[in-house]
Parts: structure tokens; sequence; C-alpha cells
């Protein structure tokens, strides 16, 4: 079942067009990679999904639910009604390349918030929740420390749990290990395969080629707002067909 | 010397009422007044920038003179005095306090606003569940600046004939033939503001439980 269906979205910032074109789709339990150089359009690409951006043209179907569906009469994008886009919203998790965790909330309280004011859970089903995944991820032991007596690495894997809490059908990443050196990075990856592992549906942004290709089922490579290559993991970081994806990758 | 320090007593006690009561208007009139600051409606927007600068650019005994006055020029409208304080120093307080405010929301990292959302909070949860109480927390050293401020700026009700503790000092002052009354009130500041400086201090130490 298609879970994600992105068809031809453009992004434009004043003159300048991020994304130019995009299409692609992701199954339930398949894992989708988006590589790429800097300011390639990746990021705009996770939060045009994620909401924190809002196209300009295109058709974006989350869950069976339709986000925005080519443009209005006006020129502006045809975006569903508040109620859909918050149920569309509840349904996606976002991780960030920054971890932002909520500094003033304990790790318990950072994973349970969202639960009980989101989605209502009583306080004790909420923290059950939260001892589970903490144990998950390897941190059961950290639930009444606050963020800045964690580790960058135990942050990320802090912040995974708060939106895995919600229990998103679709989880993105942005980047998640670019904040952390190599040994924290491992955490992390290894958290994330763990998650592949029991077919979680995930998109992840990331510069790990290594890891991109073991970890996904497909690969799209982007490069100045187009999908430069798509296809197998395995195929396009060992066999890259596009010139300029092969340039890339050379550099790892 | 016994009724002179009752006469100040007495005094003291309207300055803190002064004091108390513009506190407890100011501070949630200064975020209603960062709300129209940082709106994206012009039209909102610009009479409260325009409203700040007015405020703040002239001085708070001119403001006193003004919200006493004016009424009763206008609609031959005279009012108590204790309240034309109270409503002067509490608009002059809060347009203070909604610059320190701003300052303190927009410290706030984008990344605080976009979890939340990305979460599912609404705007309300977010702002008072998670960047209200971080904004606290970075403005307590300048709106302590201010509180300090204002306990001596009570002095300045006595322009429309508040007969707080300046002004009672000065009276017994006069008919006394000494200065001591003046350098006794000096005093009684001096501790009010010992009081703020402790209550602000443990305020800190209470919320320095996260950085």
């Amino acid at each position: 079942m298609e879970v994600i269906t992105v068809k031809n979205i453009r992004k434009t910032f004043g003159a300048s067009e991020i994304l130019k074109d995009i299409s692609f789709s992701v199954h339930t339990g398949e894992v989708l990679g988006i590589i790429g150089p800097s300011g390639s359009g990746k990021s705009t690409l996770l939060r045009c999904v994620t909401q924190l951006e809002t196209v300009s043209d295109g058709t974006i179907k989350i869950c069976g639910d339709t986000l925005v569906s080519g443009i209005n009469a006006d020129g502006r994008p045809n975006y569903a009604d508040e109620a859909t886009r918050r149920r569309i919203m509840l349904k996606i998790g976002l991780v960030f390349q920054n971890f932002n965790l909520f500094p003033h909330f304990n790790v318990m309280r950072n994973i349970t918030e969202a639960q009980r004011l989101v989605l209502g859970t009583p306080k004790q089903q909420a923290e059950d929740t939260a001892v589970m995944l903490l144990e998950k991820i390897g941190l059961a032991d950290k639930a009444d420390l606050y963020p800045y007596q964690l580790s960058g690495g135990q942050q990320q894997r802090v912040s995974i749990a708060r939106a895995l809490a919600l229990k998103p059908e679709v989880l993105c990443f942005d980047e998640p290990t670019s904040a952390l050196d190599p040994e924290l990075t491992g955490e992390i990856l290894k958290v994330i395969r763990a998650l592949a592992e029991e077919k979680m549906t995930m998109i992840v942004v990331t510069h790990e080629m290594a890891f991109a290709r073991d970890l996904s089922n497909k690969i799209i490579f982007m490069d100045k707002g187009v999908i430069v290559e798509e296809g197998d993991a395995k195929e396009v970081i060992n066999n890259p067909k596009n010139e300029r994806t092969r340039a890339f990758l050379s550099k790892y | 010397m016994e009724k002179m320090l009752a006469a100040m007593m007495g005094g003291t006690v309207v300055s803190l009422e002064v004091f108390f009561l513009t506190l407890l208007f100011s501070l949630p009139l200064g975020l209603v007044i960062t709300a129209g600051h940082m709106s994206k409606i012009a039209v909102v927007r610009i009479p409260v920038r325009i409203f700040m600068l007015i405020v703040r650019g002239t001085p708070l005994i001119l403001q006193l003179i003004f919200i006493y006055f004016a009424p009763y020029y206008i609609f031959k409208l005279s009012y108590n005095r204790f309240t034309a304080a109270i409503i002067a120093f509490s608009i002059n307080y809060a347009c203070y306090f909604a610059e320190i405010y701003r300052g303190g929301i927009e410290a706030i990292p984008k990344g605080q606003y976009e979890a939340s959302f990305v979460l599912g909070f609404t705007k309300a949860q977010t702002f008072f569940r998670i960047i209200l109480p971080q904004v606290i927390k970075t403005i307590i050293p300048a709106t302590g600046n201010e509180v300090i401020t204002l306990v001596k700026d009570t002095a300045l009700a006595q322009t429309i004939g508040v007969a707080e503790l300046f002004r009672v000092a000065q009276t017994a002052s006069s008919r006394e033939f000494s200065t001591t009354p003046i350098f006794v009130a000096g005093v009684f500041y001096l501790i009010m503001n010992w009081a703020v400086t402790v209550g602000f201090d443990k305020l800190e130490k209470k919320l320095s439980y996260y950085r």
C-alpha cells in the first residue's frame, strides 16, 4: 500500500525554485533514503511532507488523505482543511537534525507531553508508553534527567522516542546524525536500524551513505531541486548510472 | 520621631500599593502589547508601535499628569488620584515589559516551535506550555531591573498628590526643618529593593534546574 504519494510538487521561494517537479512514493514498511549535496532541496522536501513548509504546486497524499492537490484558480496551492491537515500531521513523525527537545521538561515529560495534550492519553498510560520506548532506545535509567544532562546521541534517541510516542504511520528523519560525532552517530543508526527491522515506514534524509545503502529499500538522489536518480538502494549507491550521482558518491 | 516613623510607614503602605497594583496590571498587559507589536497584521502592529514610542519616549511624570488631568479638561471629569497613578504606572511599565518579553520570545529557537507543531500542539499549547516557561527563565534578570526601578519610581506618584513614602518624608522634613526623614525614606526604599532582589534571586534559582 502506498503510504505517501508525492506527485509533481514544486516549491519556490521568491524567484528561486527549490523543488522542481518532484514525484515519488513510499509503501508500507519501506525505508526511503534521500541523499544529495547541501542545498539540493532534500530537507525542504521533507519539510513539505511534514507541513513545516507549504508546496507551491503539486499533490501530496498521506495514508489515504489528500494534503494538497494542485493549485486553485487563484494560483495558490489547494490545501486540505485544517482538520484533515491535523489528522495527517499526527500520522507523520519528524526527527530533527538538532533534536529540538524541550529543555524545561525532563526526558519523561518530553515523551509524555504530546501524548497527553494532543491525544488525550491518561497520565499512567502515557508514562507506560514512555517507559517502554525508553527501554527500547536503551535509556530506561534517564527518565528523570533534563536534556542538557544528556549527550547529543542520547538527546537524539529521546527525540526519536518522543516522535514514536504518538504512534505515527511514517517516521521522517532530517539528517538525524549530522550534529553528532561518529561515535554517537552509531547509537542513532542502531535505533533506526531496529525500527527498520520492525517494518516501520521511514523517510531518511542522510549523509551516511553506507547506512543509506544498507538500510533503505529505495534511494533518491537529489541535486538542485530535482531527483537525478532513484531506484534500489544498493544499485544507486554501488552502481550509479547518472554522472552527477557518480561524482557526488565518489566523495564518500 | 515616633510620629514621623508612623507617618512614613503609612506612606510606605501607599508606595507598596502602587508597586503591587502596577505589577499586577502591567505584567499581563505587557504580554498583550508584545502580541500587538509582533502581530503580522499591520493595522494592529503599527498603532501599537506608535503607542509604545510615545509611552517610552515621554517622561513618566508627564504621563501621570496627563492621565490625571486630561479627563478633567476634556470631559470635566475628575477622579481618584490613586486610580490615575495606577493607570499611568501600569501603561508605562507594560510597554517596558513588552520589550523584555519580545526579547525573550525572539531568543527561543525556531526549532522549539517546529517540534511543537509537528507533535500536534495547538498554537496556544505551544505558547503556554513550551515557549512561555522558557521565556520567563531568560527574562528574569531584565525584569528584575525593571521591578527595582518601579520601587523607586513610585515616588513620582506624588506629582498628582498621592501621599506615598517620599511625599510623606518631604512633608516631615519641612515640618521639622531636618533632612533626616528624607534619608530615612532612602533606607526604606533600600530595604524594599533588597527584598525584590532576594525574591528574584530565589526565582532564578528555582528555574535553574535546566539550561
